[in-house]
């Protein structure tokens, strides 16, 4: 076993592990615009494909949500920089509602779509490929939800300031690229509905 | 202690507390050391072990159906023997024969060419040529290697379920991939081979996060990106290459999963199968060659880089000479990291896409030949005049530069869009991507493992052998693949069963014969390696510190490979890592952690990036010193 002659310049450095973050953002982001894409080359193929519908407004709603929570994880940030621990923990909890009802507001508008006759399985796909976009984003969403939970679990263990800090920067970095992603999808849906 | 609040990382903690000196209070277990290691040169070497396992597995498999196509009218008991229901009375099942070339192909690109060549040597090299201690995450690393040792497991464990494993093709078109009753391996294989992909694709990103993370990060004092080896510079790009591209391949696949049982069309229409007329309507399965092309071409360069970043460097070592065009090189690999995202079409002009598209995808296809073309001749101007010694580690060097020239040039003609009409799905192709991708590659990673060998295990592996091992393979691979251009241009297609079945390519039995014994006798001359590899471990000649006179960083670390590279501080670097040979100086190389204020007898003015200060001083010097020779 080494041993290491002490070396006190050699901080430990975090900065690598937030990059990592961002470049799994990145591959998060590819493989959305594989699924968009797909959706054009798809859609472009006949006259006959296409979203042919106008979307259910719970979509609109869950933006909304979606929106306001990103608004609460950076407020939840910005108190844990002031060492507002209650404070953060409250809007920690709140973007977690928040997480939650976006959750069920998808799951909402999919049964409005099975109602007005827009199934999954489909010999539109590009139908299928709505209910793909928002499944394969409620799995980021799961995924951000755990972060949520994991940064609220150590806020009330009695972890060093920098150690929370950089749970919760990790936490917002990733939530709030799941709202721009959701933002995305959004928009991009809506520019090819009818 | 102060840092210790920082940490969120156990290891770090161990390296860089004030008390470690000294006291053992982090006792590594056999399980922690060979097993859960998190240590970069430990996964490093789980890579390579695995890698070599699933290649002489994935070999074995080629020899099974290169016999099926040699002698397609005899029965060979022993091969009932060995495989039971898949060889029913010592003749290979048809739709056994068809899963032997799907599992060969997957296992040879995604398994062994991009896991057990990346993961090793970004593992072993990045962190070690770049002065770091480990990876950006050692978790995260060895995750990475987890990962890949199920998805591994769960493929070969399709050889075990009752219909064989997954039979479409290692680029599992649908319609056969998506309709579990297409074919026997479309059952219980396909999902065990899409399962298995998914875990290797997310062990890849996991890789690829990390290496790039540490290149960028994690660099030692003044090693800037332009004094990076080249090694580093091509894991660099094939990591980024692998982060952008495996998504979209994971895109692809969510939706094959969701057409094999869910039952929507998204590569499905008008099907008939066993009789009854299929539901599913308006998909497409030129969608999937969109997805999967998208990411299939980034693959073959991200299987190619790695090997031509460590080809570059074994050159330069054994040529004693700098590699020709560092610049040119480094913008080359990067070229071909743009322009790899723009030519997939190429392998689809005959789906019927729109001639003009086929145009497009066949001028970015031949541009992507010109950065491939610069790095061929800089290898070769690296050899130019230089001082070569001819260890194993640069004949498979050279045998790369000749396969990837023997099978580039064949890539010019498929990626004319009109040959290609003849071309495509024949032999021509196979032997295209076996020279350049294949033959290449392997010889890459060869020529890694020969050359790092020392740093891996502290010993070397015996030259004899290697040369042998060498001179049976680049003749044992021609053998088989040149052959097979001609059978191509006749038009003999890709993954027959038996090409005695029909009159027009009856006459091509005799070569197929040949290539199959030359295909055994190239894997038996893996034995030879094989034997060198495992016996060198326990009883190779012990190595020294620097066995290769080489510059780079690695070898100034501890022949013990110590836990966090270097005992003291890492070393500082003062310069690229290619200066070989240079004038003036009393030793034919200067490792990269040598200053130039030691060098002044061999500095040249470009050496000062155009630092007036330095250059003066230098100046001043050599007037002091040699009156009698002019400043260049
Ligand atoms: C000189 C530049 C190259 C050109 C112009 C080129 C062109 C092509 C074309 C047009 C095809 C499709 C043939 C067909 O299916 O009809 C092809 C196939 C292929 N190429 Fe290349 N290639 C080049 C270099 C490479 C390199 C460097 C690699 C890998 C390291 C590679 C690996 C492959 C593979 C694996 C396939 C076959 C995939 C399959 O269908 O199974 N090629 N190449
Ligand atoms: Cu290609």
């Amino acid at each position: 076993m080494a041993q290491f002659v002490t070396d006190n310049k050699e901080k430990l450095n975090l900065q690598p592990q937030k990059f990592s973050m961002w470049l799994f953002i990145i591959t998060s982001f590819m493989l959305f615009a594989a699924f968009t894409s797909g959706f054009i080359v798809y859609s472009q193929g006949s006259t006959d494909k296409g979203i042919k519908i106008i979307l259910p407004h719970a979509f609109i709603f869950s933006t909304i949500v979606i929106l306001l929570s990103s608004v609460t994880m950076y407020l939840a940030f910005r108190s844990a920089k002031k060492l507002q621990y209650d404070r953060q923990r409250q809007y920690l909890w709140a973007t977690l509602g928040l997480g939650l009802a976006f959750f069920c507001l998808q799951f909402f508008a999919w049964s409005i779509l099975v109602k007005m006759g827009v199934y999954l399985v489909n010999p539109n796909a590009s139908q299928s490929f709505i209910y793909i976009f928002t499944g394969v984003h409620l799995v980021h969403i799961l995924a951000g939800l755990i972060l949520v939970i994991s940064s609220l679990i150590g806020s009330y263990k009695n972890n060093p300031p920098v150690k929370n800090l950089f749970r919760l920067e990790m936490t917002s970095i990733f939530w709030h690229f799941v709202d721009i992603l959701w933002i995305y999808l959004y928009v991009f849906l809506l520019l090819n509905q009818q | 202690m102060a840092t210790a609040l920082t940490v969120n990382n156990p290891e770090l903690v161990h390296v860089h507390n004030d008390h470690g000196h000294g006291d053992h209070h982090h006792k590594e277990t056999f399980l922690t050391k060979y097993i859960f290691s998190q240590d970069h040169k430990m996964i490093a070497k789980q890579f390579l072990i695995t890698g070599i396992i699933m290649a002489v597995i994935a070999m074995i498999l080629s020899v099974l159906f290169r016999i099926q196509l040699a002698y397609p009218n005899t029965a060979f008991p022993f091969l009932q023997t060995l495989l039971g229901r898949f060889a029913p009375e010592g003749r290979l099942d048809p739709n056994f024969y068809l899963s032997l070339v799907t599992i060969h192909g997957t296992i040879m690109v995604f398994f062994v060419l991009t896991a057990g060549l990346s993961g090793t040597f970004s593992n072993l090299l990045i962190p070690l040529q770049l002065g770091a201690r480990d990876m950006a995450s050692p978790f995260l690393n060895m995750l990475s290697y987890w990962f890949f040792f199920t998805a591994c497991i769960i493929m070969l464990s399709s050889f075990f379920v009752q219909k064989g494993p997954a039979s479409g093709g290692w680029t599992i078109y649908p319609p056969l991939s998506a309709l579990p009753k297409a074919m026997p391996g479309s059952e219980m294989g396909m999902t065990l081979w899409l399962t298995s992909m998914v875990l290797f694709v997310a062990s890849q990103l996991m890789g690829g996060i990390n290496y790039i993370s540490t290149i960028l990060n994690m660099r030692t004092k003044g090693m800037d990106l332009w004094k990076m080896p080249l090694t580093i510079w091509a894991f660099f790009v094939t990591a980024i290459l692998g982060v952008l591209s495996f998504p979209v391949l994971v895109a692809g696949v969510v939706l094959l999963v969701f057409d094999r049982s869910m039952g929507t069309s998204f590569y499905l229409s008008d099907i008939v199968l066993n009789g009854s007329v299929l539901p599913n309507e308006g998909g497409s399965p030129i969608l999937f060659e969109h997805l999967f092309w998208f990411l299939g071409h980034p693959e073959v360069y991200i299987v190619i880089m790695p090997a031509m970043g460590l080809v570059s460097e074994v050159m330069a070592v054994n040529a004693r000479k700098p590699i020709f065009g560092y610049h040119a090189m480094v913008y080359s690999l990067i070229g071909i990291t743009i322009l790899s995202f723009i030519v997939w079409g190429h392998h689809m002009f005959v789906t019927g896409m729109n001639p003009f598209l086929g145009g497009v995808f066949m001028i970015t296809t031949l541009i992507i030949a010109v950065p491939s073309a610069v790095k061929t001749f800089n290898w070769l101007a690296t050899l130019w005049r230089g001082n070569i010694r001819f260890t194993p580690a640069m004949m498979f060097s050279i045998g790369f530069v000749s396969f990837f020239i023997s099978g580039g040039l064949t890539g010019i003609f498929l990626g004319n869009a009109a040959l290609d009409i003849n071309l495509h799905d024949t032999y021509f192709v196979v032997a295209h991507f076996h020279l350049v991708m294949g033959s290449a590659a392997i010889f890459g990673m060869l020529a890694g493992v020969y050359h790092w060998f020392p740093k891996m295990f502290g010993r070397l592996m015996d030259e004899k052998l290697g040369y042998l091992h060498f001179w049976l393979t680049f003749i044992g691979a021609y053998l088989v693949f040149f052959p097979m251009h001609f059978m191509g241009l006749d038009g003999v297609p890709r993954r027959y069963y038996a090409f005695t079945e029909f009159e027009s390519m009856k006459q091509w039995l005799s070569v197929n014969t040949f290539i199959t014994w030359a295909a055994i006798m190239s894997a038996l001359a893996q034995v030879a390696f094989l034997y060198n590899f495992v016996s060198s471990i326990f009883f190779g000649r012990k190595a020294s510190q620097n066995p290769w006179n080489a510059n780079t960083l690695e070898w100034t670390t501890p022949v013990e490979r110590i836990h966090g590279n270097w005992p003291g501080e890492i070393p500082t670097v003062y310069r690229w890592s290619y200066d070989y040979s240079k004038p003036g100086h009393d030793q034919d190389f200067i490792p990269q952690t040598v200053p130039f204020s030691q060098t002044l007898n061999s500095n040249l003015p470009h050496d000062f990036e155009d630092d007036p200060e330095v250059e003066k001083m230098q100046t001043e010097w050599l007037k002091k010193n040699s009156p009698s020779q002019e400043v260049k």
